[in-house]
Formats: structure tokens, sequence, C-alpha cells
């Protein structure tokens, strides 16, 4: 038995479901890390959070009618982005109270379409899977989707780059340069609403936001400039993801009627790598010099 | 003689159905260095706000705002600001090299790719005011002089014609004020460019200004230092006696009857030394 063999388990890269997890892993982790970075910067996090939770209504509702989680997640994120800028989530003094009331009256549909999914389908799994994802049940049919809403939200990112990092740093000095900083930030939020809707696919409603924000906090710890920050987000992401299915996987092997959930792996892999971010960042501070030697940013500089 | 880089007439704004300015009108001239005084909630900011043409929510505003000869637009390239207190987190990753160039077109759509001309254009400007040696710090770790240098260097990447500054001196210690104030100065004539700073407090600009703007009551009075930062014009302004006191060469503006009347909108400006 070779090193490999050892810690992949037989049958890894030659089942679908393993290839299907891997790719929408890999996708999500990569369109999330720009638009954890923006929110860690505009200290949205509690927006991103009730967002995820406000999903658990989508999926709740996606098997009500059929149409699957992702749609489900995709709507009532969408929804819900739109209802706190309409209540004012835009104004500081304003913004938690109305994701707030918005995360409130959305988990109260949650409960009663998960009723009906238990009394009217008889889809008693249905809560797990929503709140905490599987991602070895996703279908491969999901992928093109994740691959399309992946690739709007990092179009609207990229359009809106300059305005958003110069808007979210100072919104005072982005109005005075003629930013609509009330239209960027809507375009920034319908850009968090999509991308919690693919976090909450992965690894379910309820933990979407340790993807969106965990690997942008924890590359935080260490990037200095906005365009280092989102890649190494990524790369912290796609890491946690991929490391997450091979051990969920493996976990099969160590007890085959007791595997773990692979959203566990993940949150938990997320964590660990904020915790090492920490220790490399802080002996970065120390030694401020030792990242000085890198070129010019690609994002704002 | 050009036309003045900014001219306001008649200006009145209200703050939810509050007078807050009156009717201010006065010009600043290519180069000029105006020094706009006045106490806190005075209206210092809402005049800067009202300049640049950004609204506040339930606001009205009436007169006129000429920068440059024209009307004022959404975005004016001809002025340069930097707002009061700009809240700059530590862990944001921004670093003042990064606040620096998004000076340069920080309101385009797009990200900018990096370029070595680009990142020349910011080398000149924080060596213009002196924040070269920290040009690879966060913004957010930075001391408020030192943010306020970065901020300054943001400003002037536009190449604007009129400066303002709202409040650039608040919050510095002693040294960072002479500094920056100094700093300013040497920029603007550097540059030909007009400045209008707001302070609560007159002595530190002193050295520098070439006219004031003295704002109390909704109401201001402009002019030289020395025809405005007087007894009899300054209690015309306030409404109620003021003595002005010329110490070591210090000003002092004095309020002559007693103080003790709450929060009186017309009160002589807190920074500057009151005695009663």
């Amino acid at each position: 038995m070779t090193a490999a063999a050892a810690i992949v388990a037989s049958g890894f890269f030659s089942s679908s479901s393993v290839r299907t997890a891997l790719a929408v892993g890999a996708a999500v982790a990569l369109v999330s890390a720009p638009l954890g970075v923006f929110t860690v910067i505009r200290s949205q996090s509690f927006a991103g959070e009730a967002l995820g939770d406000t999903g658990t209504t989508g999926g709740a509702g996606g098997f009500l009618v059929g149409v699957g989680p992702l749609w489900g997640f995709l709507v009532i994120n969408v929804a819900a982005g739109a209802l706190m800028e309409l209540l004012g989530v835009q104004r500081s003094r304003g913004r938690d109270l109305a994701t707030g009331v918005v995360l409130g009256a959305g988990l109260g549909l949650a409960a009663l379409f998960f009723y009906l999914d238990s009394t009217l389908h008889n889809t008693s799994g249905a809560p797990i899977t929503v709140l905490f994802g599987s991602l070895f049940t996703v279908e491969s049919s999901t992928l093109p989707l994740v691959l399309v809403f992946g690739v709007l939200v990092l179009a609207v990112l990229a359009v809106i780059a300059r305005p958003l990092l110069l808007a979210s740093t100072s919104p005072e000095l982005a109005a005075a340069r003629g930013v609509r900083v009330g239209l960027v930030g809507f375009a920034y939020l319908l850009s968090l609403s999509l991308s919690v809707a693919l976090c909450a696919i992965t690894i379910g409603s309820i933990l979407s936001t340790a993807l969106l924000i965990g690997p942008a906090a924890a590359s935080l710890r260490i990037a200095r400039r906005p365009g280092r920050a989102i890649v190494l987000a990524a790369g912290l992401g796609v890491a946690a993801t991929w490391l997450g299915v091979l051990l969920a996987y493996d976990s099969f092997e160590w007890s085959a009627s007791h595997p773990w959930p692979v959203s566990f792996f993940v949150v938990a892999l997320v964590f660990v790598e904020y915790l090492l971010c920490g220790l490399v960042g802080s002996r970065h501070r120390a030694h401020p010099t030792v990242l000085d030697t890198a070129p010019p940013a690609t994002l704002g500089g | 003689m050009s036309a003045p880089v900014l001219a306001v007439e008649r200006l009145s704004v209200a703050l939810a159905g509050r007078p807050v300015l009156r009717e201010i009108s006065f010009t600043i001239e290519p180069g000029e260095f105006t020094g706009l005084i006045g106490s806190n909630g005075a209206g210092k900011t809402t005049l800067l706000r009202a300049i640049l043409g950004l609204r506040t929510r339930g606001s009205t505003t009436s007169g006129q705002v000429l920068v440059g000869g024209a009307a004022r637009a959404r975005r004016n390239p001809l002025i340069g600001y930097v707002p009061q207190k700009v809240q700059l987190d530590p862990d944001v990753p921004l670093r003042a090299r990064d606040l620096v160039a998004l000076g340069i077109d920080g309101h385009r759509l797009g990200f900018a790719l990096p370029s070595r001309r680009r990142h020349a254009q910011v080398d000149e400007m924080l060596d213009a005011v002196g924040a070269r040696e920290f040009a690879e710090a966060r913004v957010g770790e930075l001391s408020g002089g030192e943010q306020q240098r970065v901020l300054l260097a943001h400003a002037l990447m536009g190449h604007p014609r009129l400066l303002l500054l709202d409040e650039p001196l608040a919050n510095l210690d002693l040294r960072s004020v002479g500094e920056v104030v100094a700093l300013i100065a040497r920029i603007a004539s550097e540059q030909q460019l007009a400045v209008l700073i707001s302070a609560h407090e007159i002595n530190p600009l002193l050295p520098v200004m070439d006219r004031i703007l003295y704002l109390a009551g909704g109401r201001a009075v402009h002019g030289t230092v020395d025809e405005v930062v007087r007894a009899d014009v300054l209690t015309g302004l306030y409404g109620h006696p003021v003595d002005v006191l010329h110490v070591h060469g210090r000003v002092l503006v004095v309020a002559e009857v007693a103080a003790g009347a709450g929060a009186d909108p017309t009160a002589v400006p807190s920074g500057v030394e009151v005695v009663s």
C-alpha cells in the first residue's frame, strides 16, 4: 500500500459524486473569496450570516415545490438581500436592525416549510440537507448552474471592484468622487446574496457563512493588500473544501456505518486555517519588512 | 485676473427643516489659503458638503456654488476632499500606497492592473507628503498624523485646483498639528492650490491663512484675519459681546458674558480659549 493510497481511500477519484463535490466546492470557494474579503472590509458579516440563515427558507421551499434547494436558496437570498436594502441595511445604524428583522421573518417561514415538507412529501431528511448541507448528494446537473451564477457574481465584482473598495473604505470619500455609494452597495449585496446561496448548497444554509467569511477572515490576518487577500482566501477556501471532501470520503473507511459529514470537516478545516493564519500573521506583524519585496498590488494599487 | 476657483452665493442649507447655513457668500481665488473657523455644530461640514454637491438625507439647499466658474457637477475633478474622521480599521487590507492609488481612479469601474507608471505616480505623491516610509503599512495601523498625510496624498492624486479639508487637525497631537499645517501650506503654494480648511481653533492656521471664513449661528464673515478677528466684527456675528485678545502671538476670542448659557448655537468656538 503506497502512502497516497493510505491517504486517499480506494474509489475516491472514480466516484462521480466525489468529482461533482470537488468541482462544486472549488467553484464556490473561488467565488466566496472576493465576496468574503469585501464583506469583512465592510463589516457586513452579520448580513452574510443572516442571508445564509434566511436561505434556509429557500432550501425548505425548494424541497416543497420540487425544484431542488439551489433555486430555493438563490430566489430567497436575492429577495432577502433586496428587502434588507429596502429596510435600510446601507445605513450603519439601521443595518443590524433591518438584517435582524428580515432574518426573523425568514426563519419563521422556514419552520412552516419544513413542517409542510415532512407532512405533505414525507421528506424528513430535508432539514439536515438544507441546514447542514451534503456535498456528496449534490447532483451533477447542479454544477452548470453553480458555474453560471459563480461567473455572474465574479463579473459583477470585477466591474465594481474599485468603487466598491473605495466606498467600503470610506463612503464619504467615495461619494465626494462621484461614486454612487448606494448603488455600488446594492450591487455588492445582491452578489453577496447569490454567493451565500452557492455556499449554502455546499455546506448548508446555517454553515454557509463559515465558507464565505472564514477563509477571508483568515487571509486578512496575513495579507495587507486587497488583491493578495482575495488570492489567499481563494486558496484557503479550495484547500478546506477539497480536504474536507477527502476526509469525509475517508471516514467511510474508518466506519462505514457512521461516516462523518463533509460539512463538519470543511468548517473545522476553515477554523484551523483561521488559527494558523493568526500565528503567521502575528509573526509578520513583528517583522513587517518581510513582505515589502512584493510587486505592486493588483487591485487599487 | 482669473476667475475665482470657488464662488458661493447666498447659500442656505437646512437640515430637517432647521436652518444651518443662512445666505453664505464668499469667493476663493486660485492659490488662496482660507481657514473655515467655527465651533462644533456651526455648519462647517455642512458647508463643505454643499460645495462638493453631496446631499444629506432630508436637507434643503438654495443659492449657488460655482467651482471654476461652472455649476457643481456630480464629480468635480477640480476639487480634492479629505472628509472628517475617516474611520480606517486596522484589519482592512489596504496599504497607504493602495489608498493613494485609489485617488487616481477609485471612482472608475473595473479594477486597476499593476503598472510601473501608477507605482511611480504614487511614489512621487508619497514623497511629496512625506509618507514614503510607511507606504507599505496598512492605513488603519498608522497614527492620526500619518493617516492625514495619506488622505492628503489621495486627494491630491486627481490634481485638484481646490482642496477641501474637514477638520484635518482634530485629534492630532500638538507636534503633528504643526507638521500637517506646514505640509498643506507648502503643497498649496508649490501647486498654486486653493485650500479651504475647517478647524475649531484659529491659532494653528494663523501663520498660513490668507483669508478666514468665520462661521457662527448659521452666518459667516469673510476677509483677512485682521478684518475678521476683531471685537466689533465678531460681536456682530455672535450677537453678543466678544473680545479679541492677542497674547504671546496667539489670538484668544473671549466671550464677555458669563458662560453657562448651556448649548447656545452662537457660543464661542469650543477650541478657542474662553475667559469669562
